[in-house]
């Protein structure tokens, strides 16, 4: 479709023809899982079943089990919300914008990196649900639905029902462009099958024939979604950061956190969706279709926004000196200097230094390095978001009420529940779903390969 | 009706006779031909239907249906009307302290005890032990009848052991506290004349023996005094925490706060010096307050003396010197307000105590503001004889003692002598209520009823006296004492005429002047009181305070190096009687802030030096010895206390309270000293502590201790500050806007309400708020707040929705952060009232999702729990954190029922304010400005076709309040007593423009634009020095 510089390097190495490419990722699906494979799924559900005696426990005895206060009204609960909100906006991110882009990079990385998405977005719409304090009815209450109630009516002021309403739609935008990239690719498989599984695949495909023009809606829906799913890449975090900056909390009253939320999402989501693909990679042999062109690609893209990170948060500072007013500076210097000093520095460190060393075309071009380094970047994000939460809320206006969160067993068993959900998806993903975008792939080859054509 | 050929059929198919329809024409309920095999009967899937309701029917009816026992009024009570309360007037009375009450019941149950106005002595006030008190009646631990030998017997029965056992006893005893009731002395002296001359032994847990006992050296009458402190213009209290916890502090706060109230019509204020080793309540109200240790209180006692001698020109006395920082200030501030003056001591060293009688008569304030002819019966225990007594019965010389409603096992110092006596006795009897530590040992318990069941008498003082009436059916098979008492003294009147005849004989006479004596006692029983207090006039000296100076001087020392440990008592547990009542339990202390503990006070110097530092709530305990005896206990840095002294609060340790206060804190009784006759609160030699390695959480309400110099929080200035500029020490914040800085007012996003008909406000004064704490228990008993426990509270989750901030000031400059963390050594204390500040602009209210807190007509925040889904983003985005989350299910859950007594057995929610929701797990709850209240006050007006008058209405706190500190009232009603104060203009706007320069808004800046008013703290000092 598009031209090519020949001086480009090519995307897919390794010479691959069609039929490879075919062969390569569907193999994975037609094969009987590998024991490294049982072995991940297991220690993944495992993690999950723990975690769930902890929401168990949380749901049963009340939001009492967490380490929470009169004072600190949220902490880790809304801490991982954001964190995996943020997660969740590199797929969408990559599949939607980098496609409006023409950036075909994003072709080999695109499909787990929505799986990604709509994986964290999951997760993080069960934390706005579970921290609740009756979320039984909360879960339904939140709505705008006709009741009984009377005028009784969802708040329209409340940032939390923007949220309500950004989660929502961005879940469902990012499944359904997820899903139809997926057809495609469920009809090669299903062509290749046999049986029950022919049965299924057969349904999952929506009975794709590849004629042209059913290639041309493809086209054409894909286009339309991405046009849709970009601006949610700006919105939802951008209202997930008005659940701060519209109150009057020093700390969290802030107008630089839209484009600050957002940039530290992009920041996190390409930071995991590296983690995934580095493995994914190796343990798929797929290092020819991810290629360390792609890791230097993202990693480009993780000091851009590691550093917005960064000039948001000494911007912040400055403000809060800048404003004159009493209560923000001393949040600002607390978060620094407080009794949560470090959770701040590391955060700063995770952030805002660490990502700098991708300025070094050795580190940016490791594959270990990349690796430990997107893992230190989400651990700097859920710092961030912690340091936003908890240093704010802790010492706010009256110091009467100033006070300090401890952590309880629940609160990390609720964490790690969400790790296990997390990380048993994305198993089950890479194990019945084609990991790479085969049909997109394939429509690189012709343009970055030369042996495409035999 | 034959003639009538008439035919009504069932339908066409009648008339046009259908086959289908002769068919089924004898059959009432046609069936559904579907449901029918050919040959009628029922088919496999109707066997299967019915079949599974069977099974489903027959289970659910095996499921036990709960059984709820509401007994409905076939005939109406006279007087009881479902959800309108009534109202009977009745007295507190324990150990002494007093206090006449208004009870409030509710289809037959007493809910809430507020202050009877029309008394001269409490005005209508209370304190936080008489609020909690309420909540012992419904302790389902009370012990529910008499006892015989541990085991539950009869009444007969036991007035036949009793009587023939006192018989044949010998010498008689009755152990008490002090008795305010005459009827009930009557009672005891008949029972006494019974049994030989039965000897009544009266000692106090909180003895003041050493001033009846300097009365009787100084005066010639072992009496206590009256104090006027509303009369001081200067007022030197040496340790005693008048405010708090000294004799009668009710009165005595509410006297203090009338000097302390200022306003530009009246720019004057009481100048107060306290000399004390602990920061009491008291001291952390005065102007000057200086740290002393108590092996020098006594020489700071007759340094004052003679300075004030020397002013007079009479002969000083010797003593050793002592340095003691505004002693000569307070000399000189005496002086210059000589008759309007006053000097008290918390000593109960009868020697200091005659000094101190000394002092006031060089001052002539001796029929001034030292009453003699209004003299109190509020202490009337004598530590000499209590102490005889004890030996007595050691010795085994004493054949039956009777412990009259006292529990001296535990709380008299030589407890442990007492427990062993007893068994010597022959007979032993307690009319304690429960099993407590006295009642435990001995042989009969004859229970009392509990003083909202009874009937009795009291003359608190002089001419001043009050009745208690039944508020409730006995709830268990008691017998009042004095019942009990006559019984067994052969008597078969019973009290309640004992009492009617009595008042008959000697009140009516000189009171009941005109009207007959059951219109006398109808109306003294409606009113509560009854009496009028005399002019005080001076009562003339028979001895000199010579000898009593060379014994002071002679047993303090100037320069003692010793650790000395001062042994007080707190507000919210006293003398430990009620102990047992969670809300008590729970009370943040005013000072420290602590529930659920007594620790250990130690100043931050000594905590340095010993290397204990309090993170949050973890620090050490440490051992203490006192005289041989050592206990573990916790330790708390306490700013203010003087150095080289321990302080350690009494009421705790208790053993046998019941489930709620047994084994909280240690007992410190057991530290006190009796044997130079009287009980000595302050321990000067033998005392060692030492640091543990034991770690331990002391569980506070508030761990951060300073104001961090905001403005915007504390705003205060000096008197003399003030004189010059009614606005002094007031904060302007201003926002730059178009070129001009403006009042945060002058800029918002909102409309602002309108409120047509009322708009309630609160204005709070901090300069008469003493921090005593009244008010959070007096919300907690209206509101039906739940109590969580002292983990809860470690875990900062304590339900309070009214709370007392105490900031301490700090020495550090105002940009050192970290310094301005640290009280000062000895700090300047500020109380904050905070509560809901009902914001007309509110933070809470925009961000909830589901519309749960909302604004109401008349400027309240309303919550409606029905609604709350709980995310908590209210209570983030509170600013002044008031809100507070129900974490777990408070109510009958058996986790809380140790602690939440009063929503988890069925004993206990008898005390639940019916007209408050008890709210469930996951929900957020605030003050609502006691919003039931106001409902039921425009309720009335309406019903009656009025308007509301002001006054009428009032919240919990505000009634509670013995300074009258907060004032409550409609904003729109330009003539209420709120509006005055703040000098309202009329309007219906929400944002009102207040013309008083004190009133200010916490965090005027943010513009939340709150109905909670504010009025500047002032000190009446020469500049901010400690």
């Amino acid at each position: 479709m598009q031209v090519t510089s020949s001086v480009r390097q090519p995307l897919v190495t390794g010479g691959k023809t069609y039929h490879d490419v075919t062969h390569d990722v569907s193999r994975h699906v037609e094969a009987k899982p590998t024991k490294l494979w049982y072995l991940a799924f297991l220690t993944a559900a495992s993690v999950l079943g723990l975690g769930s005696i902890a929401l168990l426990a949380t749901l049963w005895e009340g939001i009492g089990m967490w380490g929470l206060n009169k004072t600190i009204g949220w902490a880790w609960d809304i801490t991982n919300f954001v964190w995996w909100v943020g997660i969740g906006h590199a797929g969408t991110l990559i599949s939607a914008v980098l496609l409006l882009f023409r950036q075909k990079w994003r072709t080999s990385i695109n499909r787990a990196a929505e799986a990604m998405t709509i994986f964290a977005v999951i997760c993080a719409a069960m934390f706005p649900v579970i921290h609740m304090g009756r979320p039984w009815l909360g879960a339904y209450w939140v709505f705008p639905l006709p009741n009984t109630y009377g005028s009784l009516w969802a708040n329209f002021n409340s940032p939390l029902l923007w949220d309500v309403f950004a989660i929502s739609t961005y879940f469902s935008v990012s499944l359904v462009f997820w899903y139809i990239g997926l057809i495609p690719d469920f009809a090669t498989i299903r062509d290749r099958a046999t049986g029950l599984r022919k049965i299924i695949y057969g349904a999952l495909s929506f009975g794709w024939d590849g004629a042209a023009k059913t290639w041309m809606r493809y086209e054409s829906v894909s286009l339309i979604l991405a046009g849709l799913a970009t601006p949610l890449v700006l919105s939802v975090h951008t209202i997930v950061s008005f659940d701060f900056a519209t109150s009057v909390i020093p700390g969290w009253h802030t107008t630089i956190f839209p484009p600050y939320f957002v940039a530290g999402a992009i920041f996190s989501g390409f930071a995991m969706v590296l983690t995934l693909m580095i493995i994914t990679r190796k343990v798929y042999k797929l290092e020819d279709y991810i290629t360390i062109g792609h890791i230097e690609l993202m990693n480009i893209v993780i000091i851009i926004t590691g550093s917005i990170v960064g000039i948001a948060y000494i911007t912040e500072f400055f403000m809060a000196w800048y404003s004159g007013v009493e209560a923000e500076q001393y949040a600002f210097i607390n978060r620094a200097t407080g009794p949560y000093w470090w959770a701040y520095w590391s955060m700063m460190t995770c952030n805002v230094i660490s990502p700098q060393l991708f300025w070094i075309k050795k580190i940016r071009t490791s594959i270990v390095a990349t690796f430990a380094l997107s893992i230190v970047v989400n651990i700097g994000m859920w710092f961030e978001r912690f340091v936003i939460i908890v240093t704010s809320l802790h010492r706010d206006y009256l110091p009467s009420s100033w006070a300090m969160f401890y952590p309880t067993w629940a609160d990390i068993g609720v964490y790690l529940f969400t790790f296990g959900l997390f990380f048993t998806l994305f198993f089950l993903f890479a194990k019945f779903f084609p990991v790479i975008n085969m049909a997109e792939v394939k429509s690189v080859l012709k343009s970055s390969s030369e042996k495409a054509h035999k | 009706m034959k003639e009538n050929k008439k035919t009504y059929w069932k339908g066409l198919e009648q008339l046009s006779n259908d086959p289908e329809f002769v068919k089924h024409a004898d059959k009432e309920f046609v069936e559904l031909p579907s449901s029918l095999n050919e040959d009628g009967s029922a088919s496999r899937r109707d066997f299967l239907k019915l079949m599974g309701f069977s099974v489903a029917a027959a289970s659910l009816a095996a499921c036990e249906a709960p059984i709820r026992k509401a007994i409905p009024y076939v005939n109406k009570p006279i007087d009881i009307n479902p959800s309108i309360p009534n109202y009977y007037a009745s007295t507190f009375t324990s150990g002494g302290d007093y206090a006449s009450v208004v009870v409030k019941t509710r289809e037959g149950r007493p809910i809430k005890i507020d202050g009877n106005a029309l008394s001269p002595i409490t005005k209508g006030k209370v304190n936080a032990i008489v609020e909690g008190s309420i909540l012992s009646l419904y302790d389902k631990q009370r012990v529910a009848g008499p006892m015989l030998a541990g085991a539950a017997s009869d009444w007969a029965k036991i007035d036949a052991h009793v009587k023939s056992k006192l018989a044949a006893a010998g010498i008689v005893k009755i152990v008490t506290n002090t008795i305010l009731s005459p009827t009930t002395e009557k009672a005891l002296q008949e029972f006494s004349a019974a049994f030989g001359g039965a000897e009544v032994v009266v000692y106090d847990p909180i003895s003041n023996f050493g001033i009846t006992k300097a009365s009787e050296t100084f005066y010639g009458q072992d009496i206590l005094p009256s104090y006027h402190f509303d009369k001081a213009k200067t007022i030197v209290s040496f340790g005693a925490d008048f405010l708090g916890t000294w004799i009668s502090p009710i009165e005595f706060a509410g006297a203090y706060a009338k000097t302390r109230k200022i306003s530009k019509e009246k720019p004057e204020m009481s100048r107060h010096f306290q000399f004390e080793s602990n920061l009491s309540l008291t001291g952390a109200n005065a102007d000057y307050r200086t740290p002393i240790k108590a092996s020098q209180s006594g020489l700071a006692v007759l340094a004052l003396y003679n300075a004030l001698a020397s002013k007079a020109g009479v002969a000083t006395v010797s003593a050793a010197k002592v340095t003691v920082a505004h002693l000569d200030k307070a000399a000189n501030a005496l002086w210059a307000s000589k008759g309007a003056s006053l000097v008290v001591s918390g000593s109960n060293d009868p020697n200091v105590q005659v000094v101190i009688h000394a002092i006031n008569e060089l001052l002539g304030n001796n029929g001034a503001t030292v009453d003699f002819t209004n003299a109190v019966n509020f202490r009337k225990g004598n530590d000499a004889r209590m102490n005889q007594f004890i030996t007595e019965l050691k010795g085994g010389s004493v054949g039956a003692v009777i412990f009259y409603n006292c529990n001296p096992v535990y709380d008299h110092p030589r407890g442990a002598e007492l427990a062993a006596g007893i068994a010597k006795a022959k007979l032993s009897i307690a009319t304690n209520g429960t099993l407590d530590e006295t009642a435990s040992l001995v042989q009969v318990v004859a229970p009392d009823h509990h003083f909202l069941e009874s009937w009795n008498d009291f003359n608190p003082k002089k001419g001043l006296y009050s009745l208690a009436q039944p508020t409730i059916s006995p709830l268990f098979k008691t017998r009042q004492a004095q019942d009990s008492f006559l019984t067994w003294a052969g008597s078969t009147t019973p009290y309640y005429d004992y009492l009617q005849a009595n008042w008959n004989n000697t009140l009516f006479a000189t009171l009941g002047a005109g009207v007959s004596f059951q219109e006398f006692w109808d109306r003294s029983l409606f009113n509560g009181v009854v009496g009028t207090a005399a002019e005080p006039a001076a009562l003339a000296p028979i001895g000199n305070a010579t000898a009593a100076a060379a014994e002071v001087a002679k047993s303090y020392t100037a320069a003692s190096t010793s650790p000395e440990l001062v042994i007080y008592t707190k507000i919210g547990i006293g003398s430990g009687a009620f102990a047992n009542i969670p809300w008590l339990q729970e009370m943040a202390d005013p000072i420290t802030k602590a529930t659920w503990d007594n620790y250990l006070t130690v100043s931050q110097k000594w905590a340095t030096e010993n290397g204990v530092a309090m993170v949050e709530e973890n620090t050490k305990k440490a051992s203490l010895t006192v005289n041989g005896k050592t206990i573990l206990v916790p330790i708390l840095i306490q700013p203010g206390q003087a150095e080289g002294t321990f302080g350690l609060a009494l009421g705790y340790g208790r053993s046998k309270a019941g489930r709620v206060a047994d084994g909280v804190g240690v007992n410190a009784y057991d530290l006190l000293d009796s044997s130079k006759g009287f009980v000595n609160f302050d321990v000067t030699a033998k005392v060692t502590v030492a640091v543990t390695e034991e770690a331990y959480k002391i569980a506070r309400t508030q761990t951060h201790q300073t104001f961090m110099g905001r403005e915007n929080v504390i705003q205060e200035a000096t008197l003399a500050e003030y004189k010059k500029d009614a606005s002094a020490g007031r904060y302007h914040p201003e926002i730059y806007k178009d070129g001009e800085f403006v009042k945060p007012s002058k800029i918002s996003l909102w409309n602002g309400h309108k409120y047509s008909q009322h708009h309630w406000g609160l204005a709070i004064d901090m300069n008469s708020c003493i921090g005593c704490g009244a008010c959070t228990v007096a919300c907690q008993v209206e509101n039906n707040v739940a109590v969580v426990g002292k983990q809860e509270v470690l875990n900062r989750r304590e339900m309070a929705w009214i709370r007392i901030d105490r900031y301490y000031s700090s020495d550090a400059a105002p940009d050192d952060l970290s310094g301005m963390e640290v009280a000062a050594e000895n700090p300047e204390v500020t109380f904050q009232p905070m509560m809901c500040q009902q914001c007309n602009n509110a933070p809470c209210e925009t961000v909830c999702p589901v519309a749960a807190t909302t604004h109401s007509t008349e400027g309240l925040n309303q919550m409606t729990y029905n609604r709350c889904i709980g995310t908590r983003y209210c209570a983030n985005n509170c600013p002044y954190k008031v809100r507070r989350f129900n974490w777990f299910k408070y109510h009958d859950n058996k986790d809380f029922a140790g602690v939440n007594i009063a929503q988890n057995d069925d004993m206990g929610k008898m005390v639940l304010n019916p007209d408050v929701t008890v709210r469930v797990r996951g929900v957020m709850e605030k003050c609502s400005m006691c919003v039931q209240r106001i409902q039921a006050g425009k309720l009335t007006a309406k019903r009656e076709k009025r308007t509301i008058v002001d006054g009428e209405i009032n919240v919990a706190c505000a009634v509670a309040c013995p300074t009258d500190a907060l004032v409550f009232g409609d904003l729109n009603d330009v003539n209420s007593q709120v509006s005055k104060l703040l000098k309202i203009e009329e309007s219906d706007s929400a944002s009102k423009e207040v013309g008083e320069e004190r009133a200010y808004h916490v965090l005027e800046e943010i513009n939340v634009s709150p109905n909670v008013w504010y009025f500047t703290k002032i000190r009446n000092k020469e500049k901010n020095e400690a």
